[in-house]
């Protein structure tokens, strides 16, 4: 099956039964997976009138006890960032995916691209952190979207699965675990009475349990920046601890969220970093460089948010010199080049899209870095 | 946690378990009459007998939606406009819910114009009630897509140059079931109208004529908030089932106020069931909690 249908699938295995969106190539083949299916199984799908409602309406699914998604493409992903931020000020679990092609504006609709990473991170107004994963394959998009419902689920916010047009439409076997092999999250449920419980007092690792509309709660849910009852606070005192918390419960489980796939990292000399469709032209080329005798390594994210700092920053020293491979015009290449500390020098592979990257283009770059005096 | 209560010298109000109490004083200026409307969404609640569990209110951004704030049920105070999109997907994830939104005309109509037509169409099972103070309030009164032609605002401070909408006609157009409009002066009629509209199955409109003396009336030199409420009724003229094409807000002549529709027409779901040859509540006790171990 193909990428976008992978979603769909991995979706409802995860208990995903509402799904809204709009049609955009090239993330149709999510919407009209969906529309067929979900009807079989008990779900709902509805086409909204625009990317705006779509994640408006998954908002509201999720707090109606729904697992929820819809998916979209850079035009549409610009639309949903007012409700993303919604999304994460109330700490309402849902997923978008987001099937990268190449912008600005309508762009090249039927062709690659990797340019909205920085748009995923920062896209919604104000301080926030984000989740968001890169599916390589048809099989990681199936992978990553029952991720990034659980971790939707554990960590209560929209997160973003940044695929792109390759991977949407790249026909590939994906095999479908048995469902008792699946890993299902699911929010964490309040335990104590309606007069006790305050929807926004996080537990020890900074997540609240959430009661869901109808559950008796009788719960207050606003993007006003809001106090422990979920009422508005309207003063600096409030916006930090909201704020704070909402950053935290990201930043101090980074090491729970973050995954990478290292390729012979252990000796590396030369280190590519990669992700996404990118991340296979990436890992011909280390492998091409290390048949040439070139001591190449590779660092494939599969988390691209949050980046990971720690990781980065331990290789980097150890290192003659770290390459991102990204379709834009270098974008995560900048968050390489911060964490990295100046340890090591930076550089980026990369076009502009509309095609992927040749591998020879990035082992062309091992190369020279390779032979490069320090 | 304070309470109404604390303060000296209130009684209960019949209202307070519909309250968030602890909340009030409310945010609304002096002589406002969202307080008036707010009311009567809460004495037709308590009026259809429901679980106060099963409702829940939705509303977008502005004086009105500010309500969500104060009712004890499920409520939600979402992005400005995008009340009925998020409503929509609240009802459809869990269908047995009572949805009542409550937004201004500005919300609804203007930024929101685009969600309203289509929750419309698609004849969601929801009750909108609109409160239309002919300009943007909570931002110290621009122009609306509801402002009268020559109107002041601060963004049109020689008269608006822009025809408003009809918001009942434009409601009826789009497929609403039931479309009233009511002044915030003419409480009994509010107050049924908006229980009727609860009680209808399919999308549901309610507009009330509401004096914003703050903003509109003091730009437009239309006196106390008092002189306004009864400036509105006298203005106002009955007018129950005429074509709500003929249902004209002109606050220079008259404004036709009465219920314009109350039709039967099938829902979202009713369609949905149908062309999917599926049964919802049977799916429902099929899946109790939509997904496993929810």
């Amino acid at each position: 099956m193909n990428g976008d249908e992978a979603c769909c699938e991995a979706a409802l295995a995860a208990g995903c039964r509402f799904f809204a969106g709009y049609p955009i190539t090239p993330a149709t083949e999510v919407a009209e997976s969906m529309s067929r299916r979900l009807p079989e199984i008990g779900g709902i799908y509805i086409q909204m009138e625009d990317e705006i409602a779509s994640m408006a309406a998954i908002l509201g699914a999720s707090w109606g006890g729904v697992k929820s998604m819809t998916s979209t493409s850079g035009p549409g992903f610009s639309l949903m960032m007012e409700n993303i931020g919604l999304g994460i000020c109330t700490e309402t679990p849902c997923v978008v995916c987001n099937v990268q092609r190449a912008g600005p504006s309508t762009g090249l609709p039927t062709l690659v691209a990797q340019g909205d990473m920085m748009q995923a991170r920062w896209g919604s107004h104000g301080h926030y952190e984000i989740i968001a994963l890169s599916p390589s394959s048809p099989q990681e998009m199936f992978d990553f979207t029952i991720r990034a419902f659980n971790l939707s689920e554990y960590y209560r916010l929209p997160v973003i699965l940044l695929a792109d047009e390759t991977i949407g439409h790249m026909n590939e076997r994906v095999v479908i675990p048995q469902e008792e092999d699946i890993e299902i999250v699911n929010r964490r449920k309040p335990t104590v009475s309606r007069e006790d419980y305050l929807p926004y007092e996080a537990d020890a690792d900074g997540i609240a349990p959430m009661a869901n509309c109808g559950d008796g709660y009788r719960i207050h849910v606003t993007g006003l920046t809001h106090d422990d009852r979920g009422y508005p606070a309207m003063d600096a005192k409030a916006q930090e601890k909201m704020i704070s918390r909402l950053v935290d419960k990201i930043r101090k489980n980074r090491d729970k969220i973050i995954r990478t796939q290292n390729l012979y990292l252990d000796d590396a000399e030369v280190v590519v970093v990669s992700y996404g469709i990118s991340a296979r032209s990436a890992m011909q080329a280390v492998r091409d460089a290390r048949n040439e005798g070139i001591k190449a390594g590779l660092i494939k994210l599969d988390t691209v948010w949050p980046f990971p700092e720690e990781l980065i920053r331990s290789v980097a020293p150890r290192t003659r010199a770290m390459i991102m491979a990204e379709i834009n015009g270098g974008q995560m290449a900048l968050e390489l080049e911060r964490s990295a500390g100046g340890a090591c020098p930076v550089s980026l592979v990369s076009n502009l899209g509309g095609k992927i990257l040749h591998p020879g283009l990035i082992l062309n770059a091992v190369a020279k870095a390779a032979t490069e005096k320090p | 946690m304070t309470t109404a209560k604390a303060v000296k010298n209130v009684p209960p109000h019949p209202m307070d378990g519909l309250l968030r109490t602890e909340r009030i004083p409310h945010i609304w200026c002096p002589g406002c009459g969202i307080g008036t409307v707010f009311s009567a969404v809460l004495a037709a609640i308590k009026n259809t007998g429901w679980d106060p569990n099963t409702i829940a209110m939705v509303s977008g951004i502005g004086c009105t939606g500010r309500m969500a704030g104060y009712i004890r049920l499920d409520s939600f105070h979402t992005t400005h406009g995008r009340a009925l999109p998020f409503a929509t997907g609240l009802k459809l994830a869990k269908p047995d819910t009572k949805v009542i939104i409550v937004s201004g005309d500005g919300d609804l109509f203007a930024i929101g114009g685009n969600h309203f037509i289509h929750a419309a169409r698609r004849n969601m099972d929801m009750t909108v009630v609109c409160v239309n103070n002919f300009n943007y309030g909570m931002t110290g009164g621009q122009q609306a897509p509801s402002t009268p032609l020559g109107a002041k605002t601060t963004t049109t401070v020689n008269g608006s140059p822009e025809e408003p909408f009809n918001l009942c006609d434009l409601a009826a157009t789009c497929g609403a079931t039931y479309v009233a409009r009511w002044t915030a002066m003419q409480v009994r009629s509010l107050r049924s109208s908006i229980s009727e509209a609860l009680e209808k199955r399919g999308f549901s409109f309610v507009e009330v004529i509401t004096p914003c003396p703050s903003s509109f009336g003091r730009r437009n030199r239309m006196g106390t908030a008092l002189e306004m409420m009864k400036f509105y009724q006298g203005r106002s003229v009955i007018r129950s089932d005429i074509d709500p094409s003929e249902a004209v807000v002109d606050i220079d002549r008259e404004i036709v106020v009465g219920k314009f529709v109350d039709i039967e027409r099938p829902t979202f779901m009713d369609h949905y069931e149908k062309v999917n040859r599926l049964n919802l509540p049977q799916w429902r006790a099929m899946h109790p909690d939509h997904q496993k171990g929810r």
